[in-house]
């Protein structure tokens, strides 16, 4: 069985930052592995584990130092990593990435698509069910627990209404939450095997796209950045025994109770 | 203009957050178009002109019956091609979410989510997002037709406005595809309190309680407003509570409608994990706390005098 | 001592194999990794014999240069010895060549420009951001051909038959007990043919090996603890800054030796720090709110107006000198090189080229015990280095100034008149060699110092947790405890740690009726930078990956 993991390079959390002129996050400073992503690529190798054999694969759309987060996967135990990098892809929005990798992950015809829970830099969390339209394959997203077996799979779906049980066939899309797993840790004899093992990076012509990726292929743009509006004057209350009350009144004047 | 509203439901009832979007769209001007889809779901459907659509249309199939997004997007893509609605607007839910971002991919139309605002502006659509844990504000626009964006929860409210709107039946095509995923089992409401994560109301827990058994302040606390018990890595450190409601750069990363910091004092560590939550309540007896620079309501005082007494006007409130 | 030295214990199967395990990716172990790599490149028949991984390098930070903090002001003669023509300054990533310098003698309100000492003249020298110039050395150190092992620490040397065999890993997915989390990952045995030690300041595994091999000196080791920060300014500075006097106190009475530097890093930056002798006496000080202090000076103030705090950080610096040096540097199959071996010259406040010196002449010794036929753990294989060591420019300049720091011992006054003497000298006079006496031994005392610290107003000045925040620390929570400290001790010394340590790591709760206090220790804060092990304690190095993510430092 082979599972395909997608997965996404990162800024830094503390080097977040908007570049005022491209408007875009700028990419350009130290970057790491997606930490949703770990919780993917966990679930494909406890998949494979469970199985006995299969592959897991990973699948990027970034920059060059991209495979830097690709080698931390291989180093937990993936087998391949595949990295689209094509300086005309900077600044795709949903429709241009979703394009890109649909593409990549075609040419892999995987049983299984995973993805983690959201981007830590868009916080978005929203490619897979763009992937899955564009594959044409059942979806399954906010995954808290999966099993594979015979050709389908079950996930317990985590809403904001509970848990739902939902089944779908193979060849599917499973975005998985954080819930699902705790990553493990690579050994070091992983790390140390990882550059060893079978890294393809690919450009946009090597998947037949053209213009349909960067900012050309996108339907989306930025205008300004902004300052956040202020918080608000903050409201003082001094008096222990009247607190209560104003705190109340606070509330169901802001509707919260 | 001529906008679509998604306009989920559960259990009967129209999903509040698409609601606040349908009044959002219905205040942009023009007529607000809404679209429900479901099983057995026509009754509720005609109710849609109370919340400002002017024209409802119901997709009713028994393969809609389960909350799954991919059915989803079959209908609504057909209706934008159909009828050329050039802007489709959804509130932020788990469903909402993948159908949106489905619905994107099939129309090759631009999204934009996580907003808390559209406004027209110099003859073109915007929209305002934060962005970066809440330090910056963006407004994003579209380029081409439709434009797809999915609303923050709770950002706008309901307006019931009594109209009567026009239900219109629609046709109902779904791809072999989407109905791959099938429902097992569905969700029903949870008879524990949310998770932190999901909790619109977190009363969170720190050092200021004094011992742990004071938690229990904070638990009656947030059972009478519906909420959530967070804790800070401090307490949680002590033993007094666990790790899985540690809020803060090394716990989780929260932001409800309403965080009430019981005891906190406000150290970056625990704010960096609760900034971006609608409106802060914190209450501490050291007028330095830092907690009081960004809370939007400060309360110097006892707790222990305070809390108690709180939550006992909450349940009486709610009645 | 089980803790910390073991026999190997994986299986064969399980064991990693490496040529030459470098412990630590700071400037000694990278220029060794880049020296190997040159001479194994020559003799490419000798790398063979080395394995499928000939040199390997372990790192405990995220990333090389992630735990790396210092001024700093490079002297560059070591990495134009190490880069022989292949790479040129103008290609590393330092911040310009020094123009001007200035010294001052502080009081509160007042500067007074005085001479630049002559140990203390930088012409010629580099401003450099150590973290940064880490990271470019790494690349450099993979390009020729290392293999770099970040996010993993080295916890325990390996001995047996009487040779050290190698190191071994941490373990990594442990609960606060101790306890196996269900990640669990043990740590490794790594065996090498040689190990060579370049672990910074108080080198956990450099410890464990001067006490295994009886390499200590005569005299114990003193450390300074330097804490500094890095800003985005409004306007450039022109140049390089040291200042002395306030706010530390002249008087012996107090034993408080150090000053502070204020660089300039390119011309929208400057980095500042303030560094003082652990041998102080008052419980009350704190290096973090002396710094705090310092900014509010009217010369630091206005350098620093319009300006934004970007990094924080701390580390401390062995000050010991000549005489405090090990008194061998080699011991079957291991070498120690750098801050560790306390190559660094107090006085010239340099450190960073008798590192990549060291490291350098590490990887020749080692290289020359690999010929053919050699056992490079046979006594006195690796006793090359020490040669190269003592013929060099480290021990000239060492122990040229041997004496200079100890006579601060004296008071800031008298102190300064005998550094004269000796600078004057060349470090004839006076005459003999000065003691050091442990940093844990000094007498405390309490004094009101402080109500002169600076509230932190979260612009100029800052607390100790939002600097911890500036250092990019986010060291997961529920893991064990990496500080081995007693937790219920004598008042003033839990206070005096509480002040010490610049994370907030330890905090004292109200004194019993035996005039003991307990201590709360909250390692996640923990920067790793020493102090509490020069004071009564011991840092081990905690999960591969924890602690702060320097990127300027």
């Amino acid at each position: 069985m082979k599972v395909a993991v997608c997965v996404k390079h990162v800024p830094e959390a503390q080097a977040l930052r908007l570049d005022p002129a491209t408007k875009r996050l700028d990419r350009s400073g130290e970057g790491t592995l997606n930490g949703f992503d770990a919780n993917a690529i966990e679930e494909a190798l406890r998949i494979k584990d469970a199985a006995g054999d299969g592959e897991v694969v990973l699948v990027s759309l970034g920059p060059e130092k991209a495979i830097d987060s690709l080698r931390k996967g291989l180093a937990m135990g993936a087998d391949r990593a595949i990295l689209v990098s094509d300086a005309a892809a900077a600044g795709s929005d949903l429709v241009a990435t979703s394009a890109v990798l649909a593409k990549a992950l075609e040419r892999e015809t995987p049983d299984l698509v995973l993805f983690g829970q959201q981007a830590g830099d868009s916080d978005g969390a929203v490619l897979w069910a763009a992937v899955a339209d564009r594959l044409r394959r059942p979806l399954v997203s906010q995954a808290a627990e999966l099993t594979v077996s015979d050709g389908s799979v079950r996930a317990k779906r985590q809403t904001e209404f509970g848990y739902d049980v939902i089944e779908a066939p193979l060849p599917a899309v499973v975005a998985v939450s954080d819930a699902i797993n705790e990553p493990r840790y690579p050994s070091l004899k992983g790390i140390m095997g990882a550059k060893k093992k079978p890294q393809e990076t690919l450009d946009a012509s090597a998947l037949g796209l053209d213009g349909a990726l960067g900012e050309q292929g996108s339907k989306t743009e930025v205008y300004t950045i902004n300052d956040p509006p202020p918080r608000g004057d903050t409201r003082k209350i001094e008096d222990t025994a009247g607190a209560p009350q104003q705190i109340v009144e606070f509330l169901a004047e802001k509707r919260l109770l | 203009m001529s906008t679509l509203v998604f306009l989920e439901h559960h259990e009967g009832a129209f999903v509040k957050n698409a609601l606040g979007v349908l009044a959002k769209a219905a205040s942009l001007g023009d007529d607000a178009h809404s679209v429900v889809v479901g099983s057995g779901v026509r009754d509720l459907a005609a109710t849609g002109g109370k919340f400002g659509a002017s024209t409802v249309l119901v997709a009713d199939d028994q393969q809609l019956a389960a909350p799954l997004p991919q059915p989803r997007v079959d209908v609504l893509a057909k209706l934008v091609r159909d009828r050329g609605y050039d802007t489709v607007l959804f509130g932020q839910s788990v469903l909402a979410a993948d159908v949106a971002a489905g619905l994107a991919a099939r129309l090759d139309a631009g999204l934009n989510w996580d907003l808390v605002d559209l406004v027209n502006e110099d003859g073109r659509l915007v929209g305002k997002r934060p962005a970066l844990q809440d330090s910056v504000h963006v407004d994003v626009g579209w380029k081409g037709e439709p434009r797809l964006a999915l609303f923050r929860s709770g950002v706008f409210d309901p307006a019931e406005t009594g109209r009567e709107a026009q239900i219109e039946d629609v046709e109902v095509e779904l791809e072999d595809f989407s109905t791959g995923a099938t429902m097992v089992e569905q969700a029903h409401a949870e008879s524990e309190g949310p998770s932190i994560e999901d909790a619109d109301i977190i009363v969170a827990g720190g050092r200021g309680l004094g011992a742990p058994e004071n938690f229990k302040l904070c638990e009656e606390l947030a059972q009478a407003l519906g909420g959530a018990v967070a804790a800070t890595r401090a307490v949680v450190d002590a033993g007094w509570y666990p790790y899985s409601a540690q809020v803060g750069q090394t716990g989780k990363a929260v932001s409800p409608k309403l965080y009430v910091a019981v005891g906190i004092s406000g150290a970056i560590q625990h704010k960096v994990g609760m900034q971006s939550s609608q409106t802060i309540v914190a209450i501490n007896k050291d007028p330095n706390a830092p907690i009081f620079e960004f809370a939007d309501l400060a309360v110097v005082g006892d707790l222990h005098e305070i809390v108690p007494e709180l939550t006992q006007l909450v349940k009486e409130r709610r009645g | 001592m089980r803790e910390t030295i073991a026999e190997p214990i994986d299986p064969e199967d399980e064991r990693i194999e490496v040529g030459i395990a470098i412990v630590g990716a700071g400037p000694a172990g990278l220029a060794c990794a880049i020296r190997l790599g040159q001479l194994l490149e020559e003799q490419p028949e000798r790398a063979k014999r080395l394995g499928d991984v000939p040199v390997a390098v372990i790192e405990k930070a995220k990333q090389p240069g992630a735990h790396a903090l210092s001024g700093a002001v490079v002297n560059p003669r070591s990495l134009r010895q190490l880069f022989d023509g292949r790479r040129r300054l103008a290609e590393m990533p330092f911040f310009g060549e020094v123009r001007e310098e200035s010294v001052y003698l502080l009081t509160r309100h007042n500067a007074l420009r005085i001479p630049a000492p002559p140990t203390m003249r930088n012409h010629g020298n580099y401003v450099a951001s150590l973290s940064r110039l880490c990271r470019w050395l790494a690349e450099e150190a993979e390009a020729a051909g290392a293999m770099i092992l970040p996010e993993t620490s080295a916890t325990k040397l390996l001995v047996a038959d009487g040779r050290v065999r190698g190191i071994r890993t941490g373990d990594r997915g442990r609960g606060r007990q101790g306890e196996p989390l269900a990640n669990f990952e043990p740590g490794s045995d790594v065996i090498a043919r040689v190990t060579i030690l370049c672990e910074g300041t108080q080198g956990h595994l450099t410890g464990v090996a001067i006490d295994r091999f009886g390499l200590a000196g005569e005299n114990p080791q003193v450390w300074a603890l330097g804490v500094k920060e890095v800003w985005r300014v409004a306007r450039p500075l022109d140049r390089v800054i040291h200042t002395m006097g306030w706010p530390l106190r002249s008087s012996p009475k107090y034993r408080e030796f150090g000053g502070s530097f204020i660089y300039p890093l390119g011309d929208d930056m400057i980095t500042l720090g303030m560094v003082v002798g652990l041998d102080y006496r008052d419980a009350n000080l704190s290096v973090h709110d002396l710094l705090q202090e310092l900014k509010t000076h009217p010369l630091v103030r206005e350098l620093l107006e319009g300006g934004e705090r970007l990094e924080w950080g701390a580390k401390t610096i062995p000050e010991g000198g000549f005489v405090a040096l090990p008194n061998r540097l080699h011991a079957p199959g291991v070498l120690v090189c750098g801050d560790g071996a306390g190559f660094v010259n107090v006085p010239a406040l340099k450190g960073i080229h008798y590192a990549v010196e060291s490291g350098r002449l590490a990887a020749e010794a080692a290289f020359a015990a690999l010929g053919r036929g050699m056992t490079p753990w046979a006594p006195g294989a690796l006793a090359g280095y020490d040669e190269a060591v003592r013929s060099s420019f480290i021990w000239k300049d060492l122990e040229e100034v041997r004496n200079m720091r100890q006579a601060f011992g004296h008071g800031f006054w008298r102190g300064g008149a005998l550094a004269g003497v000796m600078t004057a000298s060349k470090g004839h006079l006076p005459p003999g060699n000065a003691r050091t006496e442990r940093d844990a031994d000094q007498e405390l005392i309490f004094s009101g110092r402080a109500s002169d610290y600076p509230a932190p107003d979260g612009r100029l000045t800052f607390d100790k947790l939002s600097s911890v925040f500036a250092s990019g620390n986010k060291t997961r929570d529920d893991q064990p405890n990496h500080i081995r400290v007693q937790t219920r001790v004598p008042l003033v010394l839990g206070h005096a740690w509480e002040r010490m340590c610049p994370a907030q790591v330890y905090e004292t709760q109200s004194a019993g009726s035996d005039g003991l206090v307990s201590v709360q220790v909250t390692p996640s804060n923990c920067v790793q930078c020493g102090a509490i092990s020069a004071k009564g304690g011991r840092l081990t190095p905690p999960e591969g990956g924890s602690g702060p993510e320097y990127s300027l430092t």
